[in-house]
């Protein structure tokens, strides 16, 4: 019933999407103190006068973050202004100590840039540097856990005043599908300018998602801003819901009104927090603590020069030179360190599509499984290279590399050649030894070895099976094929 | 006995104290007993830290003792200071005049306070003042009203009158003072002492609870302008906690006087303006004769006097009136009642926050609600920016005029000290400020000195003006006139109440 009207809705309404996107920026200290944003500090273990609000005190802006936002805003093709200023965003909430977030409101230090996406793309119309809020943990007896059911809250000024930067996209996106791609591509480059860890569970990029339906040809509807969106599945999910309910309201005949939401993970859905009404009137106005940026155009010149290979080029270089499918380009290339082994394995002189195979296969598989990332494991590019080598020379088979080496490799690291001495890995690839086995088969299963000899070809797999099942699967393939078709025919 | 130290200047007790005439331990207890004896009827002080003022004369007569070189010892060692009570300092409450941080004790010193006391001041206690600086008459301080020391039923000004008062009396020698629209300058002129207002960026605002960020600036309050000159000079220096902080060298403002009016006896060569701009309605003949007499002695200094426009400066009041409560508002979100200060006992967060703001008083609600409405969203063109725009052209006004002179000289205030509650409409205590507050607009050096007395002998102060960074010819220019006129300088009587 549900499936069937959203069916028809969907060929009815576009929905049009902006995203706005915090990223915490990867900095030893805060924005405008020297206290460290490690994660997973005790509470307030991590607080000074100044990033607790207490009388008397000033900011002063931490460089690094000028520098962390200026490479994002010239790797997403941003405008950087030089000159741009600070301003207090003003409300009332325990988490904000000072009773202002010091933010920039009409002079965004980037602005005017675009992400491409499946072809597409997605304009960035700015990026602005601000400070987080704290924390609030709510406490209660009713296990209500929300700030007006609890019995009382306490406050965690860890997180207050770390550095972020919020990436506002123009409202280009038409899918959800569109939404996670972009915020994918976002977060990889954000990972490869190594400005943001991308840690979504932790809380290092978070998003906002702003969506309205109308029909094709009309004006854009009234929008509803989801806040809290915290995963990309839960970015599918928030859009999905918000798709419905809207086009739902819409069919019946309803306004949707401008307000925000909050996306709720239990159940998927997405409820009301303030409208537009009771919005706050954040009062910005030019922060009077800090003076306007001057950044030095030399800077900003020599930033964009040394900004890193991003994965998007990365990918099309990977396919151009080194002859890898696009599906295995885009696997190593998104991830900056799968990236460096690939190349150095084959700086090493390995076979590039081998080495892709290797990456893409068995240790994606294995960092999948495990749910862990490739500097977490032992598999350097001289070992990997190693291993690739002795598969091609013979000396192991490609069967035996997969089962009993490159776990091996990634768990504990190590030469190849000494695992195969010590375990007694090595291919057996002289004839005779293989003849002899063979022989003892056909003998042992006469009835199988004349169905062969009668153009049975199928059953030639039990033969090899069972070749493999005696050498542990260190006989040769090629050579138990050769050897079979000699022996029966 | 204990007068004989306490009527001394700054640099005297200094010189005592090297010299070893007087252990700093003396020092600090005459000043302590006279504070404790005289407090009782000024309320000067809001609270007096004897055990740690004890504690830091005592190390510097052991330093001194162990033979320790005097110049070592700092070029305030031995001087006691009083501290605005709205300037951090370990070991004291900073209240800032409100029953919201009363009792909230400093977590960090204040810069300013780290600069004496590196150079061997030693801080007494912490200074009435109006509440968060926000008053002419320091009325509106919740631990009551300081009074003027030359008449006890008179305001000592505002909003600095702690200090004033203190220094007038000479409860201290030394006291910091904030100005923000005149804080230091016109309880200088109503208390007579001198006061100086530094260029904005001068003197690190890195621990000075914020009133107006882009208007505030500590300055020296003595009792005499060498006093005064030696305090600025500790005092300033660029601080890299303090991003408007300004980086310049280090000046000895003693030595500019020395090589210049003291050498020569004159000011020759120096062009002074005066404006009609700059100036009050109704002024009272005995202040237009007290500017004209200041004007004669400069001319009979050598000096020339020129006369200057400032078309704009009708519009400072207007002007800081929207600025200021814009930046406090803004300023005083913090003291919300979550982490420090006074909190309401209440069932929910909305009530915690509008419970326990009521503790600020009406002079300070009135500002914040004021300065809420001129950054409010559909406001915020028509009077915020509208205000940065009119402020620009207050400063350009100065630069013009200072094309033609120096300094510029014009009365502090366009009346002596008025009575307690002389002043009940808010509009009309704004109009006490009217003559300090363009310079806070345009971020200039000023300072008020003593310039005469009315018929009922309650100082009247003299306001000079300089150019950015100028400080060191306002000092030389301030000295020549302090000097002309140091035979009919008085202090006041405390007999009557002492």
């Amino acid at each position: 019933m549900l499936k069937s009207s959203l069916m028809t809705t969907q060929t009815k309404y576009q929905m049009v999407i902006g995203l706005e996107v915090h990223a915490q920026l990867k900095t030893e200290t805060k924005l405008f103190c020297s206290c460290s944003t490690k994660f997973g500090a005790k509470p307030n273990q991590n607080t000074c006068p100044i990033c607790m609000g207490y009388p008397g005190v000033l900011p002063v802006l931490n460089k690094k973050v000028v520098e962390f936002a200026t490479k994002a805003g010239l790797a997403l093709n941003c405008k950087i202004d030089p000159n741009c200023k600070f301003d207090r965003k003003q409300y009332f909430y325990p988490d904000l100590p000072k009773g202002y977030q010091i933010s920039q409101f009409d002079k965004p230090i980037c602005s005017n840039g675009k992400l491409k996406i499946f072809d597409k793309d997605i304009g960035i119309v700015r990026i602005h540097i601000e400070e987080d809020a704290g924390k609030l943990v709510h406490n209660s007896d009713n296990s209500a856990d929300r700030l007006h059911g609890s019995d009382y809250s306490l406050v965690d000024l860890n997180r207050a005043g770390t550095p972020l930067i919020e990436i506002v996209s123009a409202p280009d996106i038409r899918s959800g599908e569109e939404a996670v791609a972009y915020v994918k591509e976002l977060r990889k480059i954000l990972m490869a300018l190594d400005v943001c860890d991308g840690n979504m569970q932790e809380g290092s990029l978070r998003c906002d998602i702003n969506i309205s339906l109308n029909k094709a040809g009309e004006e854009y509807g009234t929008r509803a801003e989801i806040k809290n969106v915290n995963s990309f599945r839960s970015i599918t999910r928030a859009i999905e819901y918000e798709f419905k309910r809207q086009s739902q309201l819409l069919d019946s005949g309803e306004k949707i009104v401008q307000e925000t939401r909050l996306f709720e993970e239990n159940s998927g859905k997405t409820f009301s927090m303030r409208s537009k009404e009771d919005s706050h009137d954040y009062r910005y106005f030019p922060e009077p603590d800090l003076v306007p940026l001057n950044i030095d155009l030399d800077f900003i010149t020599k930033t964009k020069e040394e900004l890193p290979e991003l994965p998007s080029q990365k990918r099309l270089r990977y396919v151009a030179e080194f002859s890898i499918s696009e599906e295995a380009a885009t696997i190593i290339s998104d991830d900056f360190a799968l990236a460096a082994l690939f190349e150095g394995t084959i700086i090493l002189g390995a076979d590039s599509v081998k080495v892709a195979n290797w990456l893409t296969g068995s240790v994606s598989a294995y960092l999948n499984a495990n749910e862990t990332s490739i500097n977490e494991t032992k598999l350097t590019a001289e070992n990997l290279n190693e291993m690739i080598n002795l598969i091609q020379d013979g000396t192991i088979s490609d069967n035996i590399a997969k089962t009993s080496i490159i776990n091996t490799l990634l768990e504990k690291g190590g030469s190849t050649i000494t695992i195969v001495e010590k375990e007694g890995l090595a291919q057996i690839a002289d004839p005779a030894k293989i003849e002899a086995i063979i022989t003892d088969i056909i003998k042992a299963n006469p009835t199988q070895a004349e169905q062969f000899k009668q153009g049975n070809i199928k059953i030639k797999g039990f033969f090899v099976g069972q070749v493999m099942k005696i050498t542990q699967g260190k006989a040769a393939p090629q050579l138990v094929n050769d050897c079979l078709d000699k022996l029966l025919s | 006995m204990s007068e004989n130290i306490t009527s001394k200047s700054a640099i005297e007790l200094n010189r005592s104290f090297t010299s070893g005439e007087l252990t700093a331990e003396e020092i600090t207890k005459a000043f302590l007993e006279r504070a404790t004896k005289l407090n009782k009827d000024l309320n000067a002080f809001i609270s007096l830290c004897p055990e740690l003022a004890l504690q830091k004369a005592k190390l510097l007569d052991q330093r001194l003792a162990r033979g320790d070189d005097p110049k070592n010892l700092g070029k305030l060692a031995g001087v006691p200071i009083g501290v605005k009570d709205l300037i951090n300092m370990i070991g004291t409450e900073t209240t800032a005049g409100s029953n919201i941080l009363k009792g909230h004790k400093s977590v960090y010193n204040a810069t300013i306070v780290n600069k004496v006391i590196n150079a061997g001041a030693i801080p007494l206690g912490k200074l009435n003042l109006d509440e968060f600086a926000m008053g002419s008459s320091n009325e509106t301080s919740a631990f009551g009203p300081c009074k003027n020391p030359w008449d006890l039923s008179r305001v000592p000004g505002g909003s600095s009158g702690g200090s004033s008062a203190a220094v007038s009396a000479e409860l201290v020698p030394l006291a910091f003072g904030t100005d923000t629209g005149g804080s230091i300058r016109q309880p200088a002129a109503y208390c007579g002492i001198t006061g100086m207002k530094p260029t904005y960026g001068k003197v690190s605002r890195y621990g000075i609870i914020a009133f107006a960020s882009s208007l505030d600036q500590a300055g020296p309050m003595t009792k005499d302008v060498k006093d005064n000159a030696l305090l600025l000079e500790v005092m300033s220096g660029y601080d890299a906690k303090d991003s408007t902080s300004i980086n310049t060298p280090a000046e000895n403002y003693l030595d500019y006087i020395k090589d210049n009016f003291e050498k020569t006896g004159s000011l020759k060569g120096l062009k002074i303006g005066i404006s009609d701009d700059l100036s009050a309605d109704n002024l009272d003949h005995e202040m237009r004769s007290a500017l004209d007499n200041t004007i004669k002695t400069y001319l009979n200094l050598g000096a020339e006097i020129v006369k200057v426009k400032l078309p704009h400066i009708k519009a400072s009041l207007a002007c800081y009136y929207i600025i200021a409560p814009a930046e406090a508002s803004s300023n005083l979100s913090r003291y919300d009642g979550v982490r420090f200060g006074h909190r309401a006992e209440t069932k929910d967060l909305e009530s915690l926050y509008k419970e326990s703001r009521t503790q600020f008083g009406k002079e300070v609600q009135r500002r914040i609600m004021l300065g809420t409405y001129v950054l409010s969203s559909g406001y915020y063109d028509a009077y915020y920016k509208k205000a940065q725009e009119v402020r620009r052209l207050i400063f350009n006004d100065f630069s013009t005029a200072f094309k033609e002179c120096d300094v510029i000289l014009s009365l502090t205030t366009p009346s002596t000290a008025f009575k307690f509650g002389a002043k009940s409409d808010p509009l009309e205590m704004y109009l006490s400020d009217v003559l300090t507050v363009p310079v806070n607009l345009a971020g200039l050096p000023s300072m008020s000195l003593n310039g005469g007395y009315d018929k009922e002998g309650m100082p009247i102060g003299m306001q000079l003006v300089g150019k950015a960074l100028g400080e060191k010819v306002l000092y030389n220019t301030a000295y020549a006139l302090e000097q002309s006129l140091i035979k009919e300088l008085k202090k006041p009587n405390l007999t009557s109440f002492a």
